[in-house]
């Protein structure tokens, strides 16, 4: 018993130091004053695209463990296309978002190693958002990509009027436009957002405006600079269906209006069918399966995404049993060194005790990270 | 004082299998302003809604936040005091009954809330939350007690070691079994489930609605549900009523209300809720605006405001909430021009 006891107070302080030693290294990081431009620059791999994500880690090194919350994530946002990503609560969809922006909380959660390479077009110029200083990020930070939460009631800030809150975005990232501009410019962008009294609602605070409103002037917010990649992390959930319609259609509308790429984070298969052109679906940090919405809808290969379909009661008859998942989601702290999903999965095999299957392309566009599509593919070829 | 007897004959003659009768249900809540706190007027929450529920049987509510579904919930139970109107729970007014009287009947009207977060006790053992109301009303000697409690906990899908921890230990969906558990172990008729789903993730979700259908078939339990997740209320309801700003506005048998829908709400409310299939291009009523101010209701229909069919008649006079056939209870004036 007191051996027992012994080793985990020593397995403690070991991790105690381990972090202590991460949280110094990214304080020296931190702490540089300039970081050439040649550290941070890169080239995509297609030109097309607006964001590559490549083999991104992100941990948080809490006291107990270190939480793999994102462990090798690899995908792509081409230009004035939408992105769904889906997965159930603590799948890392919210974490990708927060490193793409770098506003993890630091220096817990620290991005581990990998690159999100993002295209800048204004300059000409890739860059890896990874290793990109804390200055220029700011630049980038509600600029050129711009982030919408969950939460229109915690996103404002209650003791400002929406007005302030809005021309305090557009003058930071245009500093020497003289404020008269800067407050028309913060109508119009309330107007473009499909509020009808907008110069009222300048004026107002945000306690006396609706759900659905607060996030019309939160959207607006994110779109006040013209943001080349809207990421949306979970932007209707809050809200009615009916207001949710009304959302979705002004997210649509304006993406084609300022030819902007969204990243669109959602738990809500419905509104990623209806949104979205190419479909990331992640379990426990990883992607199991990813491509083209007609692939994620009509053909899904991975056991997970099935059971996710399967579980709506708007795929099946009303007489049926839903299907529920069984099992829950592994410990992100010790996660195996086989499939995660093998303990929930009904249609294991002898391969699954094996290594993490690798995302294994079905198609050119469809990748799957499960043993079963290996004969799949074979399938496809013959 | 007539009226109200024909209606009470009425309910006598089927109260045999039903069990919820809900008559001109209201519930205003004051609006107080100035130093003296006078009663500047009344923001009307539920302004008199009537439905019945059969035995074993599932009636959903939906509707926008703000609508007054949650206010029906609560004030069938006696959680919040009714302004006017009857609920009747097996042949008893729930509103006429005394402190004592409404304290014996408790046990057989049950609620569920939709935050399994904050509705569970972080201080007490699963098993004392199951139990507390157990040992109150005196539901089994206590030499049965702890038996009695692994029962309903395995009926809840609860591993019986569970019943020392704590509700911390527990993830979204467990803690929500151990809120259903807790309704369950009085044995209720009727229990309210106010958004049970909601604050869960989808594949947990339909393992809570899978065990609330089975513990209905098993126990003949009434469910009152309700939710503004159409789907999820269109697979467990038998019934399905549709709120506007504290009104009912339609009223049917599921398949009915689903699938041929006669209020302009209703048809936006069905059309607005996304298609997991992206080849269907939905024509979608979009609806303008927000749902008016419950305080300061529009004059007339009150949907006028957003409703895309709105004819005069609408803005002057209210429509008459009526049976068009088939139990399919509709209050719009445009059913009256067809």
């Amino acid at each position: 018993m007191q051996e027992k006891e012994l080793t985990t107070k020593q397995r403690l302080r070991s991790i105690k130091k381990f972090n202590a030693r991460k949280y110094r290294e990214l304080k020296r990081l931190r702490r540089r004053r300039s970081v050439p431009v040649s550290e941070y620059t890169t080239q995509m791999a297609d030109p097309n695209n607006l964001l590559e994500i490549d083999d991104l880690h992100t941990y948080f090194y809490t006291d107990i463990g270190t939480v793999k919350a994102i462990d090798g994530v690899t995908f792509q946002i081409p230009r004035g296309k939408t992105v769904g990503v889906v997965g159930e609560s603590g799948c890392g969809k919210s974490v990708t978002s927060l490193s793409i922006m770098r506003i993890l909380q630091e220096p817990q959660g620290q991005i581990a190693s990998g690159a999100i390479r993002y295209n800048q077009l204004a300059q000409n110029r890739a860059i890896d958002l990874v290793k990109t200083p804390l200055k220029e990020m700011q630049k980038i930070r509600g600029g050129e990509i711009s982030m919408i939460f969950q939460e229109p009631m915690t996103t404002l800030n209650p003791v400002f009027t929406i007005g302030k809150q809005l021309d305090e975005a557009i003058a930071l990232h245009s500093k020497k436009m003289p404020k008269k501009e800067v407050a028309a410019r913060s109508v119009e962008m309330l107007k473009l957002v499909g509020i009808a009294n907008s110069e009222g609602v300048y004026k107002m605070y945000p306690h006396e405006l609706s759900g659905g409103m607060r996030q019309r002037v939160v959207i607006a917010m994110a779109l006040a600079c013209n943001p080349n990649l809207i990421i949306a992390d979970e932007p209707t959930t809050a809200l009615d269906v009916t207001v949710q319609a009304q959302i979705l259609d002004l997210l649509r509308s304006l993406k084609e209006k300022i030819n902007a790429s969204i990243m669109l984070i959602t738990h809500d298969l419905g509104v990623v069918a209806e949104m979205a052109d190419l479909v990331v679906v992640m379990y426990a940090g990883r992607i199991v399966e990813q491509g083209t919405v007609q692939d994620i809808f009509h053909r899904p290969m991975h056991p997970y995404t099935i059971g996710l379909m399967k579980s709506r009661p708007n795929f099946v008859e009303s007489g049926d049993r839903l299907y529920s998942i069984p099992g829950n989601v592994p410990s992100p702290i010790d996660l195996p060194n086989y499939c995660f999903f093998r303990n929930r999965c009904s249609q294991c095999i002898a391969a699954c005790d094996g290594a993490y299957p690798p995302l294994m392309a079905v198609s050119d566009t469809h990748k799957v990270a499960c043993y079963l599509c290996e004969n799949a593919q074979g399938k496809d070829g013959e | 004082m007539k009226a109200n007897d024909t209606v009470l004959d009425v309910i006598d003659l089927r109260a045999k299998d039903t069990v919820l009768d809900v008559i001109d249900l209201k519930k205003y809540y004051p609006i107080k302003s100035g130093v003296v706190q006078r009663v500047v007027g009344h923001v009307k929450a539920v302004d008199g809604v009537s439905f019945s529920i059969k035995r074993g049987q599932t009636f959903g509510l939906v509707g926008e936040s703000g609508c007054g579904k949650t206010t029906i919930g609560r004030t069938i139970l006696r959680l919040t005091e009714p302004t006017g109107g009857k609920a009747i729970i097996k042949g008893r007014d729930v509103f006429a009954l005394s402190k004592r009287e409404l304290r014996k009947m408790r046990p057989e009207m049950q609620i569920i809330f939709q935050d399994p977060y904050s509705s569970l006790d972080p201080r007490m053992p699963v098993g004392e939350i199951i139990g507390e109301a157990v040992k109150e009303h005196n539901i089994v000697p206590r030499a049965e007690y702890r038996d009695y409690i692994l029962k309903v906990m395995h009926d809840c899908e609860l591993r019986p070691y569970y019943i020392d921890r704590y509700p911390h230990e527990f993830s979204g969906g467990q803690r929500q079994c151990i809120c259903i558990a807790r309704a369950l172990a009085l044995n209720p008729d009727i229990i309210v489930a106010d958004e049970p789903v909601s604050a869960l993730d989808v594949s947990i979700q339909a393992q809570i609605i899978n065990m609330m259908r089975d513990l209905q078939e098993k126990r003949q339990i009434t469910y009152l549900f309700i939710s503004h997740d159409l789907s999820v209320v269109e697979y467990i309801s038998d019934v399905v009523g549709v709120m506007y700003l504290g009104n009912l506005v339609e009223k049917a048998p599921k398949t009915e209300l689903f699938k041929n829908p006669q209020h302009p709400y209703t048809r936006a409310l069905l059309s607005a809720v996304p298609v997991p299939n992206p080849d269907v291009k939905m024509n979608r009523v979009i609806l303008q605006g927000d749902i008016p101010s419950p305080a300061n209701p529009p004059k007339g229909c009150k949907f006028h405001t957003r409703c895309p069919h709105c004819m005069d008649i609408c803005r002057e006079q209210a429509p008459e909430y009526k049976d068009y056939g088939g139990e399919h209870f509709v209050a719009c004036h445009l059913m009256d021009q067809k």
